[in-house]
């Protein structure tokens, strides 16, 4: 076992983990966070997502020890008092269905726009290139994004 | 009390859904999120070969891994092994091979189950299967299905003495109509279209939770399923434990798309051994488990033949499928290609149909419904056979279409299959999309682009398309030999302070029953959308439900909401004139309240009214306290949305590479209850359609080995990869329900498909190009091309 | 899936990696941003029996400017490579290809250095070190060694790096003047592997193209240079159709597989179409 200690979502966390504890396996089942879901064993699905430092990572291709001493923000953890303006613009735009990819979609949308605040549609579709949804077809999704990027934009986070 | 919101008419308003405030934040209760003390968890070894003899089965190696309680092959785990039910016996003949939770001496497909470990920990179980030893010999595979129904072709069971599953046969005009019609003939085009197959891929992977500590020592179940009433049914008679003692919850579900309508292998495994053991079993699949274990769908060889006269009028349609069942016949395997089989005739007028489909066994996972279930297939082989058509006569393939579909005056209208439409309006639709994707302008461009020798070549590609909604009237389904009911079930119960329970017997897995089932409730009862709670998922808070598949729950279901609905209005109706002191007669009701026709000062809100029912001070004589009522609804009849999708690509001749340009349908599914899921529903079934066209197929090499075993290998598409989509709708309203509402669940993933198809062969026509097989990767339609400019075709 | 045990640490600095390595023996193996070796992990394709963390060290991390050349540290993630104002500036088209490279999450985590020493003939980097003849440092009990892009890769993930060594830093020389690039990537589905990759620079002098540099990725074990294309362009007139022509040898030389993406003689035809439409690119066409 190896010791770890990591911020998760404000809180700090020390705990014993087994070297190959899947970072997403941590936060779900040691920490309690089972907002943070898993899809896929190939990192090829993205419902995993996390910000890891403020950036956005596969929680399934990460290992705990691996993160030792960063700081994880997750689903559970992106509102404030009020929604963060990605969430607000998934509900306004109906960029969910079943809610499985949902997480990791909205962190990976709240990336996108920290490192493109006025994307076009083909940079909003590329920035998603790592999550997949089998409900929405993305349409919606890709309207999320662009009207949360007109919010953040008008000021209002 | 707290003063009471107004009732706003709910019915057609794209309200948001009341889903996502738990969605968006995590707080969602997904199976695998649960966590139970004592709980053993269970991992499955599978079989790496596609056919195979197991000559040796060692699970005692297991034991010896910490933290492994017990360990299981079929010979240890005895009566336990349940087999696998299939429903729907389709003919008194069908030959139906026994499917064990554990296989039996022999594997048959790669992913069949071998053995299994209980452990503390789902690593402690994982690291335990390289504890079981066992030991192959490889037999003969076959894996394609003309192959596998030649004379001495190696068989799946060699018990069975035959891979054919089943023959089917319908010709509604009598033997040899068809054959009557094609002699009046002046064009017949005849093609075998391949409609491949697919893997589900919900995006949460399958989950059980099982736990015989019930606090009235019930068994509950939690799975990640579509059917939890269904599931308890089948788990009840399958493992023997008593029905009343099983409680099935389906909590939040990651998607479905048919993939979690079954009884799976796991769910009885982990019943069979949770009752055995007193323990909780937990299970999660991973997603490689998913692809090769979790049922496939489509997977049909189609034959068919057009008649028609010269000037385009059709005569005769003939359909001969072979249906791949996979090793194991599952819920309703033999079922899905039946579905289909009568859409074959579509939107079209003619004269004769025959139809025939062979079932076969192969050395791969079992098929079984995936979104539209034998419709997709059905309207993918008509709407392409129909372009290739217009090609033979020379005609614009709309124009073939237009002189050939029923007329909205001519509705209700039975069609040649034998099934009674009942409306629609195909002109309105069609007219609606051509402007919407500016038909005439892309086909300018079109031809000056062909002139030019343009390397990146224009396609367009129609699908006039209806499918066949809300399964479905009990008569019929017995009928066909399926062996339940189509009908619904809604509970609703007004409560002492107004608020609503909608108890439902549909199965969300991301629809949105939640928000769309409160905005009937609403307009019934006069009660706003957020006073209303629906309830589902549950058999022990919803006993009676058949679930959500087939487009069925709003066709179906919402005839029950609207039926308990008005019971509930009609009790409360009683109470109120009682207590106004005149006769129900008198009271008019209106947004929730009761009000004296000619005396509106004299009013009572059904809130209050169901106050009073609850206190019970003064009720009428002899009617019974609390303001509820259930209802039962049995459909009259099926649905049939239609629409018209049209698709612009861009086919690059260099590379074979296909890109959307455009893509423009315009629907039609009766009233919409909401429209913001009704958009939803359709651009999710467009992707998955249009991802079968493009992207997605399942492949097998000759040993039954699956090579797209991954998300890496079977391309499920990303956003980068779909274009936005221009949706719209026209209105015509069912005539078989009080809600004239038809079904939205599968219509994009039906009609999309063959649209794509016919856009690529559209682009490549002047090559000589007339079919592209799917999906239609980069190099299969380089390929196609190269083989149409040498002149092979 | 859950990986298989192993035993973790994470040194400090690359005497103490290599030290590790060796005390770890054969089974032993590096991780930076584990990017591709945790699939590899979980599917239980691999199972080794220490994981030695590299992606704390300070020595290979960061990207410096030397005048001549940019030297760029293994640990360095895609992120970082792609953003950085110097590899923008002066090794364009390592920004561009890296940009391709995987999905963003993938991107934020894994390394430059990693993608390198995976040796995967489907990567997009190995083709581009190739093309730009870097050279490529690594440290082993026995000391440093410096080894040329071309002698760096070696067969199907495998590549110079030894056992018991660790891949410190890429120097990469500029191009300089009259210089254009392009990374054109052929695949199926936006988030694929390349089924066909080509890493073209291009130097054009009053019209023509004197001098060309191109690299293929997934057209053999290894990446490998177009040397006949590269030959058959010196002189050639910036045209579309006159570099069409020069890029009809692009698959002499290579070793073609056949997959699900693509059979021998289609990849072929990739070759000879990605190549003429990087080359086109780079040239400005």
């Amino acid at each position: 076992m190896t010791k770890v200690s990591i911020t998760v979502d404000g809180v700090l966390h020390e705990s014993e983990v087994e070297p190959r504890t899947l970072l997403v396996h941590y936060l779900r089942e040691q920490v309690g966070k089972v907002g943070t879901v898993v899809g896929c064993d190939t990192s090829s699905c993205g419902a995993c997502t996390i910000l890891l430092d403020g950036r956005s990572a596969k929680s399934c291709s990460v290992l705990a020890v691996q993160a030792d001493g960063s700081s994880v923000t997750t689903i559970e953890g992106l509102a404030g008092d009020e929604w963060h303006p990605v969430q607000a613009a998934f509900k306004e735009c109906h960029g969910l269905q079943c809610g499985y990819c949902t997480p990791g979609m909205v962190l990976s949308a709240v990336d996108l726009l920290s490192e493109n605040p006025n994307p076009s549609e083909a940079e909003i579709r590329e920035g998603l290139e790592g999550n997949l949804c089998r409900c929405t077809g993305y349409h919606n999704i890709v309207k999320s994004v662009a009207l949360a990027a007109q919010t953040m934009k008008g000021g209002k986070k | 009390m707290t003063e009471l919101a107004e009732h706003v008419a709910a019915i057609g308003r794209p309200l948001k859904r009341k889903e996502d405030a738990r969605l968006l934040t995590g707080k969602t209760q997904w199976t695998d999120n649960i966590q139970l003390a004592g709980a053993l968890h269970m991992a499955i070894l599978r079989s790496p070969m596609g056919h195979a003899k197991i000559t040796k089965l060692d699970v005692s190696g297991a034991l010896k891994y910490p933290g492994v309680e017990a360990a299981y092959g079929a010979a240890e785990l005895g009566d336990l092994n349940a087999s696998v039910p299939c429903v729907w016996p389709v003919t008194d003949d069908m030959v139906a091979p026994d499917f064990p939770a554990l296989a039996k001496g022999e594997v048959r497909h790669m992913g069949d189950c071998v053995a299994l470990v209980l452990a503390g920990t789902a690593a402690q179980a994982a690291d335990a299967l390289e504890g079981i030893v066992v030991e192959y010999s490889a037999l003969p595979a076959v894996i394609n299905m003309d192959d596998a129904i030649k004379e001495g072709s190696p068989l799946v069971h060699s018990d069975k003495g035959t891979n054919k599953c089943y023959t089917y046969k319908l010709q509604p005009q009598g033997d040899g109509a068809y054959e009557a019609a094609k002699a009046k003939a002046d064009v017949v085009v005849k093609r075998r279209f391949v409609n491949q197959r697919l893997i589900p891929s919900a995006m949460e992977p399958r989950a059980v939770v099982a736990s015989p500590m019930g606090t009235s020592g019930e068994l509950t179940i939690w799975s990640a399923t579509q059917v939890p009433h269904v599931l308890r049914v089948l788990l009840a008679l399958v493992t023997g434990v008593s029905e009343n003692k099983l409680r099935v919850v389906a909590p939040d579900v990651g998607g479905g798309f048919g993939g979690k309508l079954q009884c799976y292998r796991e769910e009885i495994l982990c019943v069979a051994l949770a009752n055995k053991l007193g323990r909780p079993i937990k299970w999660t699949e991973t997603r490689s488990e998913d692809m090769m274990a979790t049922h496939h769908g489509r997977d049909q060889l189609q034959d068919i033949e057009i008649a028609a006269t010269k000037d385009g009028k059709l005569l005769g349609l003939k359909v001969d499928l072979i249906a791949n069942m996979g090793a194991y016949l599952q819920i309703i395997t033999p079922g899905i290609p039946l579905l289909g089989m009568f859409m074959y005739p579509a939107i079209y007028k003619m004269d004769a149909y025959d139809f025939s489909c062979i079932g076969v066994f192969t050395n791969t996972t079992p098929t079984d419904a995936y979104r539209g279930a034998g419709r997709p297939e059905s309207t993918y082989a008509i709407e392409r056979i129909m372009d290739e058509l217009a090609n033979e006569l020379g005609m614009e393939p709309m124009e073939l279409r237009k002189k050939n579909w029923i007329k909205h005056e001519e509705f209700p209208y039975t069609t040649v299959a034998g099934l009674t439409y009942d409306s629609g309006n195909y002109e309105a639709a069609t007219d609606k999309a051509m402007a919407l994707f500016k038909y005439d302008e892309l086909r300018k461009e079109q031809v000056k682009r062909r002139a030019s020798g343009d390397k990146v070549q224009l396609g367009i590609g129609i699908s006039t398309f209806t499918e066949m909604c809300g399964l479905a009237p009990s008569r019929t389904l017995g009928a066909l030999k399926y062996v339940a009911g189509g009908w619904e079930h809604c509970t609703i119960r007004v409560l002492p302070t107004g608020k609503v329970e909608l108890v439902t017997g549909t199965s969300p897995h991301g629809q949105g029953h939640e928000t769309a089932w409160s905005q009937i409730a609403s307009d019934t009862l006069g009660i706003p959308v957020d006073d209303i709670e629906v309830i589902h998922g549950d058999t022990r808070t919803s006993p009676y439900g058949m679930d959500t598949y087939g487009s069925r729950s709003l066709a179906v279901g919402g005839q029950a909401i609207l039926r308990a609905g008005e019971k509930v209005v009609e009790k409360a109706r009683l109470i109120a004139a009682h207590q106004l002191e005149c006769s129900a007669n008198d009271l008019e009701f209106d947004h929730g309240v009761f009000r004296v026709k000619g005396d509106p000062s004299k009013e009572k809100a059904i809130q209050a009214v169901a106050f009073e029912a609850f206190s019970a001070h003064d009720l009428p004589d002899g009617l019974e306290p609390t303001l509820q009522a259930e209802s039962t609804v049995d459909p009259q009849d099926f649905s049939y949305p239609h629409g018209t999708h049209l698709c612009a690509m861009e086919v690059d001749t260099e590379t074979g590479k296909s890109t959307i340009r455009s893509y423009v349908c315009v629907d039609d599914i009766g009233i919409q209850i909401n429209p913001l899921i009704v958009e939803g529903q359709v651009h999710g079934g467009l992707a998955q359609g249009i991802a079968q066209a493009l992207y997605e197929g399942a492949v097998y090499d000759s040993d039954g080995q699956l090579l797209t075993a991954s998300f890496a290998d079977y391309l499920v598409p990303s956003a980068p990869d779909l274009p936005s989509f221009v949706t719209d709708h026209t209105v015509t309203p069912s005539t078989t329900n009080p809600l004239g509402t038809k079904g939205v669940g599968e219509a994009g993933a039906i009609a999309s498909t063959p649209a794509v198809i016919n856009a690529i062969v559209d682009a490549l026509r002047p090559y000589g190009v007339n079919d592209v097989p799917m999906p239609a990767l980069p190099m299969t339609v380089w390929r196609t091309l190269n083989a149409a400019r040498q002149g092979g075709k | 899936m859950i990986p298989s045990k192993f035993d973790y640490v994470r040194p400090k600095s690359v005497d103490e990696a290599v030290a590790a390595l060796k005390a770890g023996g054969e089974d032993s193996k590096v991780i930076a941003g584990g990017q591709s070796m945790l699939p590899l992990l979980r599917l239980r394709l691999a199972a080794p029996s220490v994981l030695v963390d590299c992606a704390r060290i300070d020595e290979m991390k960061g990207i410096k400017d030397n005048g001549d050349s940019v030297t760029i540290g293994a640990a360095s993630t895609h992120w970082d490579v792609m953003n950085s104002d110097i590899v923008k500036t002066h090794v364009k088209l390592l920004a561009d290809a890296t940009a391709t490279v995987a999905d963003p999450q993938i991107r934020h985590r894994g390394t430059f250095g990693g993608a390198l020493a995976h040796g995967d003939p489907a990567g997009d980097l190995p083709a581009v070190v190739l093309a730009l003849d870097a050279t490529l440092e690594i440290a082993g009990s026995k000391g440093r060694r410096q080894v040329a892009a071309k002698d760096f890769f070696l067969d199907y993930f495998t590549t110079a790096v030894g056992p018991d060594e660790i891949l410190v830093s890429i120097t990469i020389p500029k191009l300089g003047k009259g210089w254009g690039t392009c990374y054109e990537k052929f695949n199926r589905s936006a988030n694929g592997w390349a089924v066909v990759g080509v890493a073209a620079a291009v130097k054009v002098d009053g019209g023509k193209i004197t001098e060309a540099r191109i690299a293929l990725t997934n057209c053999a074990a290894i990446p490998v240079r177009a040397s006949s294309v590269e030959s058959a362009l010196k002189g050639v007139a910036v045209s579309a159709s006159e570099i069409e022509k020069a890029s009809q040898s692009a698959a002499d030389g290579t070793r073609a597989t056949s997959d699900l993406a693509a059979d021998k003689e289609y990849r072929e035809h990739l070759m000879r179409v990605i190549t003429a439409r990087a080359v086109s690119c780079a040239a400005g066409v």
